[in-house]
């Protein structure tokens, strides 16, 4: 039995600007997450990502429609009980930590929430462990790498044992190796808790991981659906300024090259076994 | 303008006990008319080197020269001065650094800055909005009301406005989305070439360093650890490795689909296209083979 987390119900949202004039950020949007799934939200710049994440943990509310959050719709009343139930991380890891040591850090939000010290300790360990940063525990975060920064503050949002976790083009600020790192570990933890994921971001190759991707364009959702369907529309993500995959940048400039090739490649894998079979393996 | 560095160290906060060093030992060649990619992990010292090249920070140890001027732990500070007129600098969110009332004014204030007159610095605003792609009612507009793309333009427009020979840039890109990260990219590659600038690019992004550049300069732990083509750099995959860097996508697949027929590719795949080329080349040569 599938379990809503999060629902969008034809949400609008409008900011004011000093000259008094209404621009439309986000236009109509609807979609809902079940427990479980990792979804890719993604978008160009000023597409209205941003502004959906602020709608989703209540920072800012709709004008029209509801934002329902584990199936009761957010407002001023219930925004702390809801919050409580979800992480977040976001762009800039300098930006985000408190603690002098990576466990106090890790251990900050749980001190804020009345955790008594036993369980602290155990969670704070249980947490390092699941971003793979067990052997830091006592580093100054500043002295961490982009990509080690990013999973304290990941391993700070599981400590609270959350529901949902949201990420903000957590990604965004990373070199390549921080950013593969964590991927990573948001796959396993994917695989090992079945947490249920929504992940804003540019990043498309990061989008292909996901279960199901929501495209956001001028304020409106331009198509939903699986990485599968939603990258063979690659002429339409290009048209409205996203890249595709590397690996179907390759295919695509084989074929326009005059090679033949069968399907299309979303990953590496799929394109090296298309080129195999259809002309290596002879 | 050349530049060289020469045994060039750096420390933060010397002769204090948070002192820090961040470069030791740099040695490396900028020539003129050459885009150079200064590549590294983070924390690798590229960030403190780049301030090393219109003298924000002074060595202190070894010896900058950036076309006639020497630059040294002693240099007066006055002496910069004309160095900062050939060397611009796009910081990281160069957009973050707009302050003026309109667009027009905030690129001219780097040229007024440098005692251009105001009639000669605003034709240059209006040549640099045209330049950046931007539309031309953009002039008059307050560069708040822009977009993040757009500010990013008029910021650099303002490094451009006083017309340096040599053009830094610190991650550029940091930030846009991939077309405004292509756009970006492809309007210095244009720069580079129509106002024959020269280039440094330190940037994260082995596909960029591999595409835009002909000279590369990595840097690891302070020391520059190697310098050479594109070619050279990533065809080294194991040293790279050593340095906690990769090499761009299209090599990773070209050693892959190498691995896969068992033979090499005759050369380095540095862009997709380059891959896709040399793809279709071994799948004919393959298809020959076996007809």
């Amino acid at each position: 039995m599938m379990k809503e987390v999060l629902s969008m119900d034809h949400v609008s949202f409008s900011y004011q600007s000093e000259e008094g004039v209404t621009e439309k950020a986000i236009d109509d949007i609807s979609f809902a997450v079940q427990q479980g799934e990792w979804i890719a939200i993604v978008g160009h710049n000023g597409s209205g990502k941003s502004t959906l994440a602020k709608l989703m943990i209540g920072l800012l509310f709709p004008d029209e429609g509801e934002v329902n959050v584990f199936i009761q719709k957010l407002s001023e009343a219930n925004l702390w009980a809801i919050r409580s139930r979800m992480g977040f991380v976001f762009q800039n890891p300098d930006n985000q930590f408190v603690g002098s040591t990576v466990q106090d850090d890790v251990a900050f939000a749980l001190e804020n929430n009345g955790v008594p010290f036993t369980d602290m300790v155990t969670r704070v360990h249980e947490s390092l462990a699941q971003v793979n940063m067990s052997n830091f525990h006592d580093h100054e975060p500043h002295h961490l790498s982009g990509g080690q920064k990013q999973r304290v503050a990941i391993a700070g949002a599981l400590a609270l044992k959350p529901e949902l976790l949201l990420m903000d083009e957590a990604t965004s600020m990373l070199d390549p190796q921080g950013r593969d790192e964590v991927i990573r570990v948001v796959e396993e933890l994917k695989t090992k808790t079945g947490l249920t994921v929504i992940s804003i971001t540019h990043d498309l190759e990061e989008a292909l991981l996901a279960d199901r991707i929501v495209v956001m364009n001028k304020g409106k959702l331009l198509t939903t659906g699986t990485p599968t369907q939603i990258f063979a529309r690659g002429d339409e993500l290009e048209a409205i300024g996203l890249d595709l995959p590397f690996a179907m940048k390759v295919s695509r400039l084989l074929r326009e090259s005059g090679m033949e090739l069968f399907g299309e490649h979303m990953t590496e894998e799929e394109l090296v076994n298309g080129l195999w079979t259809s002309h290596f393996s002879k | 303008m050349d530049i060289s560095l020469q045994q060039v160290g750096y420390s933060y906060g010397r002769n204090t006990p948070f002192e820090k060093r961040a470069l030791q030992g740099v040695d490396g060649t900028i020539k003129t008319g050459s885009y150079t990619a200064i590549i590294g992990h983070t924390g690798s010292g590229k960030s403190t080197l780049l301030m090393h090249l219109n003298g924000l920070l002074k060595p202190s140890e070894g010896i900058v020269q950036i076309g006639d001027t020497q630059i040294t732990a002693g240099t007066k500070a006055k002496e910069l001065k004309a160095v900062r007129r050939h060397v611009g600098i796009v910081f990281q969110f160069p957009e973050h650094q707009l302050f003026e009332e309109t667009v027009e004014k905030d690129i001219m204030f780097g040229p007024m800055n440098f005692g251009v007159s105001k009639e000669e610095s605003r034709k240059r605003a209006h040549e640099l909005i045209e330049l950046l792609g931007l539309p031309p009612d953009t002039a008059q507009k307050s560069p708040f009301d822009l977009s993040g793309g757009q500010m990013r333009r008029v910021a650099i427009a303002g490094v451009l406005a006083f017309k340096p020979s040599v053009l830094v840039l610190d991650e550029p890109t940091a930030g846009l989305d991939p077309r405004g990260r292509k756009e970006i990219m492809e309007l210095f590659s244009r720069l580079h070439a129509e106002e024959n600038l020269t280039t440094v690019l330190v940037t994260h992004s082995m596909e960029d360093a591999a595409r835009y550049a002909d000279n590369i300069i990595v840097m690891h732990n302070g020391h520059s650890v190697m310098a050479g083509t594109p070619q050279n750099i990533f065809g080294d995959e194991e040293t790279l490795a050593s340095f906690g860097l990769g090499v761009p996508r299209s090599v990773k697949l070209q050693r892959v689909v190498e691995k896969m027929i068992g033979r090499p590719l005759p050369v380095l795949a540095l862009t997709e296209e380059d891959l896709a080329t040399a793809l279709a080349r071994a799948a004919s040569e393959e298809g020959d083979a076996n007809a």
